[in-house]
C-alpha cells in the first residue's frame, strides 16, 4: 500500500484513504472542437513507463482532488500538488 | 500442556540430556490413530522422528513414500492434516500443515495425506512405476484431445489422484483478527543476525518489532549449544539477550511469519496465536494478520539448505544435514542410529561431529569436493568418521525408509563404480540459499555469486537492510556482526561487537545434478511437485528456453513451498542444459505470500455478517416486524415484498401492484441518494452537470434529471427540486449516490472551481416515504394543515416545504409508478413515526405497503428506466428514448459534445424497446439474448438482450424491456429469444405499456 501526501491536509497517508481519478492535466475542451479532439480528450492517455501525472482524491479525508507524479515503474509517488497548479519539473525531466 | 509430571520413558530416538524440549511434560497426540508421546517443545515432526517415524506422507504425483526433510517452514514433504480435537471437530481441521511447524499439542489428531488406503500401502504408488510416461509436460501432451474430455474426464480424474490434502467440510468456527502497527525498525528473523540487529536498534524510545516464525526465538543458535558469545554459552547469551530486548521495549512476535513485503515498508505478518495451545480462551483469534508500517526493515531470515540431486534423494530418512542438527540440538532427537553424510558444504561436517559427540554412529562423510579444510578431516579422524572426498551419492536403497546408499568417486562428470553403504539416515547438504523472497517482494535486485552459486540481495527501492545468512554471510561471528551493523545502520546507532567461540563457519561448492553411473530417473529437484532433474532437461530438449517456461512446463517451484528447496537446483540444471550461466537463464519471480497462508488470516473479521456493512433505513425494523422479505441493493437491505399469509412472491407482488393502481401503495424510498446543492451558482452548476435545462426551474418545481459522462453515456438519473433560488434537493439512484457526489465534486473542484457551490450528501438525513395511487392525496391530506396540496395548487412535479403532523417536511409531487404520487421527506429521526402515521391512514382506505419488486414492476409498466438495469454504460439518452430530457439550447453540459459524434447517432445502435411475448404467460429471462430468426445457423447474430421482465398484474400478461439493435425502427417486428428449452417469439412494442397518455399522473 503506497503512501500519498495530500497537499491540502499536508499529511502523508496510506493509499486506502484515496481514490485514483485518472491522468492529470487532461483539459476538457470547449464543445466546439472536432470529433477527433473530443475523442482524444475522452480516450487517449499517455500511459508512460516512468513518471506519470495523475489525479487522486482524498476520498476518506478532506475530499479534495489533487495531482500526483507517480513513477509507474517503482509505483512510488514522487510528489503531489494542488489542483490547478502546473506540473512541477522533476530532477531528470527533459526541459 | 499436561498437568501431570509423571516420568515418561523417552521415545527411542530421544537423546537424554540433549535439546530444549521437556520430556517430563508429555504431550499426547495421534498420528494415523497411533498415540505419540511428545515432549513439551516438540513439533509434530520432531516427535515423530523421536519415535523413529520418518515416513509421513506420499508424494503429489507418483505417490512415493516421503519423510521429513527439513526442520522449518520450507518443508516440502511432511504435509499433514491436523484436527484440533480438544477445540472441536471437523471445522478445526486444516490440511497441508507442515509437520515441522505444527507444535505438538495435547489431543491433536494428525493424519498423513495423499495416500489410499493407507500410508504404508498406497494403491496409487503405481504412478511411480509409470513415471517413465508421466514426465514433464505429460498432461499437456496426453490430455489435450478431445477438448470436451478435459473438463469431464481428465481433470477430475487427475485431481482425484494427484492432490494434496482434503479441505475441511465444515465452516471454520475460529475468528481471525487484523491489526495495524507502526514501528521505527522491524526485524524479520530472530536468529543471531536478527537478535544482534534488534540489540543495535533498541533503545532511545525507538519502536522495534522483532518477528520470528518459530515458537522459540534464536534461529540457528538453538542448534548451536556448544558455541559461546561474549564468553557465555550460546543459550545463556540467548536468554539474557531476550531479557535485554524486552527491557528495552522491543516487541517480540513469535510464531509470526513475514509473508509479504509491500510498498513503502509495509510488511504483512501472520501470527499463529492459538495453534500451539490445546485449549484457547474464546476471545483469542486463531491467527492475527499484522500490517506493519516500518521506518526501516532489517531482513534477517537466514538461509535454506539445498538438497543434493541424485537418484533416490527423496527416500524417507534422506534429509538435510542442518535439519538433523536442529533435531539433535534443539529437540534432542537423533534422526538415525547409523548415519551417512553426503555434502558439498562444510556445514554438514559439523552436523556429523555433533551427532558423533552425542553418541550417534556416523558411518562416513562423503564430500563432492576434492579438497576440504584440513581441520575438518582432522576432526573427523579424531571421531573415527570415514571421509570420502570427490565422492557423490548415486542411488539409495529402501522403500519406506532408507537402508543404504551407493557412493561413487567422481572425476568431473564421470563416476567410478559405486560402493554400497548401509545406513538408516542419509544427511545431505548442497550448501545454503539465502532466503531472498521478502527482499525480492520489494523489487530488490539480486546479484549472482558464481563462486558460491547463490543469488545475493543487492539493491532495493525500500528502506531495508539485509543481514546474516540471508545476506550471504556464513558463520555465527559474521552473522552477529552483520546483524549488528544492519540494526545500527537502520537506527543510526553504533553497532555492538561480539566475541565468538565454537563458530561453525565454512564454505561449500555449488552443484547441479550430481554425476551418476545410472539413468538417475528419480533424482528429485522439487519434492513437493515430483519434478526430477530429467524432467527439467526434457523441458529444455523440447524447446523451453526461459526459466518461466521451464517452470510452468515441469511445474518445478510451483508447489506450496514455492520452490524454497528446489529453485536454485532447478536453475543450475536448466542453465547447464542450455549452456548458459544461471543469471542468463534468470530466476523466477518470488511472490507473496512467503509461506502458505490461510484465507481466513487474510480476510480477518471481514466474513459472514461482518463481510461488509448492511445499511438499513429507519423504517427497516418496521418492515422486518411486518414480515418483509429483503433483498440487497448496493449496501442497503431493502424490503422486496410484504407477503400476507402463505403468499408466494408472485402473488404478493401481484396484490401489491393491483392495490397500488386501484387504491394506493406506500413505499420506503429512503435509500434514494440525496445531495443538497447550495450556493449562488447552484443552478448554473446543475445546468452543466445534468442534460436537462435547470436555470429556469422555478422555486417549488421539480424536474426529472439525467446525468451523462463526458462520453455521452447515461450514468445516473433522479429528480431535482428547487427549494430556493440558491438551494436544490437532488436525488440519485440508490446505488449511485457516492459516485454522483464524487463526479459533482470532480467537476466543481477541477473544471469549474470558479463556481460558488457547496455539495452535501444528505441521503441519511432524510426518510423518504412514497405514496402512490388514486387515493394518495386522501391518505396524505389530513396530515398537511399548512399547505394546499390540491391538484390545482400542487400539480405534478412540484415541491413545497410544509409541516407533516408537526414534523418539518419537504413534500414532492412526483411519481415512479405513473399514479398520482407524493414523496414525503422528513428528518430521519421522525421517519418511523411518520411512516406509521401514513400506513395507519392508508390501511383505512385499503392501501398497502409495497417493496422494491412491486416498484420495479410498476415503473416497468410505464417504461421508466432503472440506470444500471436498462443501461450498462454504453447507452445514450437517444438509445433509451430520453432525447426529450436533453436541453436543446444549452451551450454545454457533461456529455453534450460526445452525443454529436457520428457513432452516437448510428441507426443500428442498441435501442430500448418493449417486448410482448407471443404467449402472454411467458416471462422472459432478464439478460437473455435476442436474435432475428429462430432458425439462424450458429453462431447467431445477437441483436441485443432483455433488460427487465415481469408478469404485469395490471395488464394481465408479461412485459419486458430490451435493448435491440435498431430497435426504434422495429416496432411490430417479431424477434426471437433462444432458450435451453426452445425459442420464444416476441413482438417489439413501445416501452410504455400502461396509460401512455399519462392521465393518471394528474389525478
Ligand atoms: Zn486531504
Amino acid at each position: 500500500m503506497i503512501l500519498i501526501h495530500c497537499p491540502y491536509c499536508d499529511e502523508t497517508l496510506p493509499e486506502a484513504e484515496f481514490t485514483y481519478a485518472g491522468e492529470a492535466h487532461v483539459v476538457r475542451p470547449d464543445p466546439s472542437v472536432s470529433d477527433e479532439t473530443w475523442r482524444d480528450f475522452l480516450y487517449i492517455r499517455s500511459n508512460p513507463k516512468g513518471p506519470h501525472a495523475e489525479r487522486w482524491r482524498h476520498a476518506h479525508g478532506c475530499g479534495r482532488y489533487f495531482n500526483a507524479i507517480r513513477d509507474t515503474v517503482s509505483d512510488r509517488v514522487l510528489t503531489t500538488y494542488k489542483a490547478g497548479e502546473s506540473k512541477p519539473v522533476l530532477p531528470g525531466d527533459v526541459k | 500442556m499436561s498437568e501431570t509430571y509423571e516420568h515418561v520413558a523417552p521415545a527411542r530416538y530421544r537423546i537424554s540430556g540433549k535439546g530444549r524440549v521437556n520430556d517430563l511434560a508429555p504431550v499426547r497426540f495421534t498420528f494415523d490413530g497411533r498415540e505419540i508421546v511428545a515432549a513439551a517443545g516438540d513439533t509434530v515432526a520432531s516427535a515423530l522422528l523421536a519415535h523413529g517415524i520418518h515416513l509421513v506422507g506420499r508424494s503429489f504425483k507418483y505417490h512415493r513414500p516421503r519423510g521429513v526433510v527439513t526442520a522449518g517452514s520450507e518443508e516440502p514433504n511432511a504435509l499433514i492434516r491436523v484436527t484440533h480435537s480438544a477445540k472441536g471437530g471437523e471445522g478445526r481441521t486444516e490440511p497441508n500443515t507442515r509437520a515441522t511447524m505444527q507444535e505438538a499439542v495435547e489431543g491433536l489428531k494428525v493424519e498423513s495425506q495423499n495416500r489410499w488406503p493407507s500410508l504404508s500401502f498406497d494403491a496409487l504408488s503405481l504412478n511411480d512405476r509409470l513415471s517413465r510416461v508421466l514426465g514433464a509436460g505429460f498432461y499437456y501432451k496426453t490430455f489435450k484431445w478431445p477438448r470436451s474430455f478435459w473438463d469431464k474426464v481428465y481433470e477430475p480424474a487427475i485431481r482425484a489422484a494427484a492432490g494434496l490434502g482434503r479441505a475441511p467440510t465444515e465452516d471454520d468456527p475460529d475468528h481471525y483478527s487484523s491489526r495495524y502497527a507502526f514501528c521505527d525498525i522491524l526485524v524479520v528473523g530472530a536468529g543471531p543476525a536478527g537478535l544482534a540487529a534488534a540489540m543495535a536498534a533498541a533503545g532511545d524510545g525507538r519502536r522495534v518489532i522483532l518477528a520470528d516464525e518459530s515458537g522459540e526465538p534464536g534461529g540457528s543458535l538453538l542448534a548451536m549449544p556448544a558455541a559461546t558469545i561474549d564468553g557465555k554459552p550460546a543459550w545463556v547469551w540467548l536468554a539474557e539477550t531476550l531479557e535485554t530486548l524486552a527491557a528495552a521495549g522491543v516487541t517480540i512476535l513469535l510464531r509470526t511469519t513475514a509473508i509479504a513485503y509491500d510498498h513503502e515498508n509495509m510488511v504483512g505478518l501472520v501470527e499463529r496465536v492459538t495453534d500451539h495451545l490445546a485449549t484457547a480462551p474464546a476471545d483469542l483469534p486463531r491467527e492475527r494478520f499484522w500490517r506493519v508500517r516500518a521506518g526501516r526493515v532489517v531482513l534477517a531470515q537466514g538461509a535454506i539448505e539445498k538438497p543434493l540431486v541424485f537418484d533416490g534423494n527423496d527416500r524417507p530418512g534422506v534429509m538435510l544435514a542442518g535439519a538433523a542438527q536442529t533435531y539433535l540440538n534443539r529437540y534432542g532427537v537423533a534422526v538415525g542410529r547409523h548415519v551417512a553424510v553426503a555434502t558439498s558444504h562444510d556445514s554438514a561436517w559439523h552436523t556429523a561431529f555433533a551427532l558423533t559427540d552425542a553418541g550417534v554412529t556416523v558411518a562416513m562423510i562423503a564430500d563432492t569436493r576434492a579438497q576440504v579444510a584440513p581441520a575438518l578431516t582432522a576432526a573427523a579422524a579424531e571421531r573415527g568418521i570415514a571421509v570420502m572426498l570427490s565422492t557423490v551419492p548415486v542411488a539409495t536403497q529402501g522403500t519406506k525408509r532408507i537402508k543404504g546408499v551407493w557412493l561413487a568417486e567422481r572425476t568431473g562428470d564421470t563416476v567410478a563404480e559405486a560402493g554400497y553403504h548401509a545406513c538408516d539416515a542419509l544427511l545431505m547438504s548442497g550448501g545454503w540459499t539465502p532466503a531472498v523472497s521478502l527482499f525480492s517482494h520489494t523489487k530488490g535486485k539480486l546479484a549472482w555469486d558464481a563462486a558460491t552459486g547463490r543469488f545475493l540481495p543487492d539493491t532495493s527501492p525500500e528502506a531495508c537492510h539485509t543481514a546474516g545468512a540471508g545476506a550471504g554471510v556464513w558463520g555465527l561471528a559474521d552473522a552477529l556482526a552483520s546483524g549488528a551493523e544492519a540494526g545500527a545502520a537502520a537506527a543510526g546507532t553504533t553497532a555492538p561487537s561480539f566475541t565468538v567461540t565454537g563458530d561453525d563457519a565454512g564454505t561449500g561448492a555449488p552443484e547441479g545434478a550430481l554425476p551418476s553411473d545410472r539413468p538417475a530417473r528419480k533424482a528429485f529437484v522439487d519434492f513437493q511437485n515430483d519434478v526430477t532433474a530429467k524432467d527439467i532437461r526434457l523441458a529444455v530438449t523440447e524447446g523451453m528456453r526461459s526459466i518461466e517456461h521451464i517452470k510452468r512446463y515441469t511445474t518445478t517451484g510451483m508447489a506450496t513451498d514455492q520452490g524454497k528447496l528446489s529453485n536454485i537446483n532447478g536453475l543450475m540444471i536448466a542453465a547447464e542444459a542450455l549452456g548458459k550461466t544461471p543469471p542468463e537463464v534468470g530466476l523466477t519471480t518470488f511472490r507473496p505470500p512467503y509461506t502458505p497462508t490461510t484465507f481466513a488470516a487474510l480476510a480477518g473479521p471481514r466474513r459472514g455478517a461482518t463481510f461488509e456493512v448492511t445499511r438499513k433505513t429507519v423504517i427497516d425494523p418496521w418492515a422486518e416486524a411486518a414480515g418483509a422479505v429483503f433483498e440487497p441493493v448496493a449496501l442497503w437491505r431493502r424490503a422486496r415484498y410484504f407477503p400476507k399469509g402463505v403468499e408466494t412472491m408472485d402473488e404478493a407482488v401481484a396484490r401489491e401492484c393491483r392495490t397500488t393502481r386501484k387504491t394506493a401503495g406506500i413505499f420506503d424510498a429512503s435509500t434514494l441518494g440525496k445531495i443538497e446543492v447550495v450556493g449562488p451558482d447552484a443552478a448554473e452548476f446543475l445546468n452543466r452537470m445534468y442534460t436537462n435545462p435547470m436555470l429556469k426551474l422555478g422555486v417549488g418545481k421539480c424536474r426529472y434529471a439525467l446525468m451523462l459522462g463526458d462520453d455521452g453515456f447515461i450514468r445516473d438519473d433522479g429528480v431535482i427540486a428547487r427549494v430556493a433560488e440558491d438551494r436544490f434537493h437532488v436525488t440519485t439512484t440508490t446505488g449511485g449516490a457516492p459516485r454522483v457526489l464524487a463526479t459533482m465534486e470532480d467537476y466543481l473542484q477541477t473544471e469549474w472551481p470558479d463556481l460558488k457551490v457547496w455539495l452535501t450528501s444528505t441521503t441519511e438525513e432524510w426518510a423518504t416515504i412514497a405514496i402512490n395511487g388514486p387515493k394518495a392525496r386522501e391518505i396524505l391530506k389530513p396530515f398537511i394543515k399548512d399547505a394546499d396540496i390540491s391538484a390545482e395548487a400542487f400539480p405534478h412535479m412540484s415541491m413545497l416545504e410544509c409541516s407533516f403532523a408537526g414534523v418539518p417536511c419537504r413534500l414532492f409531487r412526483v411519481s415512479f409508478t405513473g399514479e398520482l404520487g407524493f414523496e414525503v421527506n422528513v428528518g430521519a429521526a421522525e421517519g418511523r413515526k411518520v411512516w406509521e402515521l401514513i400506513v395507519g391512514a392508508g390501511e383505512k382506505v385499503g392501501a398497502c405497503v409495497y417493496g422494491t419488486e412491486t416498484m420495479h414492476v410498476l415503473r416497468a409498466e410505464k417504461g421508466y428506466i432503472i440506470v444500471g438495469q436498462e443501461t450498462d454504460g454504453t447507452v445514450t439518452p437517444q438509445d433509451a428514448g430520453l432525447s426529450w430530457a436533453l436541453g436543446k439550447t444549452k451551450a454545454d453540459f457533461v456529455g453534450m459534445r460526445a452525443l454529436k459524434r457520428p457513432d452516437m447517432a448510428k441507426a443500428d445502435r442498441k435501442q430500448l424497446v418493449g417486448l410482448f411475448t407471443e404467449d402472454p404467460g411467458t416471462v422472459l429471462e432478464e439478460g437473455a439474448q435476442i436474435v432475428e430468426g429462430p432458425d439462424e445457423p450458429l453462431p447467431m447474430t445477437m441483436l441485443g438482450h432483455v433488460t427487465s421482465s415481469y408478469m404485469s398484474a395490471t395488464l394481465g400478461r408479461s412485459i419486458a424491456m430490451a435493448v435491440v439493435s435498431g430497435g426504434h425502427a422495429r416496432m411490430g417486428e417479431t424477434l426471437y429469444v433462444p432458450m435451453d428449452d426452445g425459442v420464444i417469439a416476441a413482438t417489439v412494442t413501445s416501452t410504455v405499456f400502461f396509460d401512455p397518455e399519462g392521465a393518471r399522473l394528474n389525478g
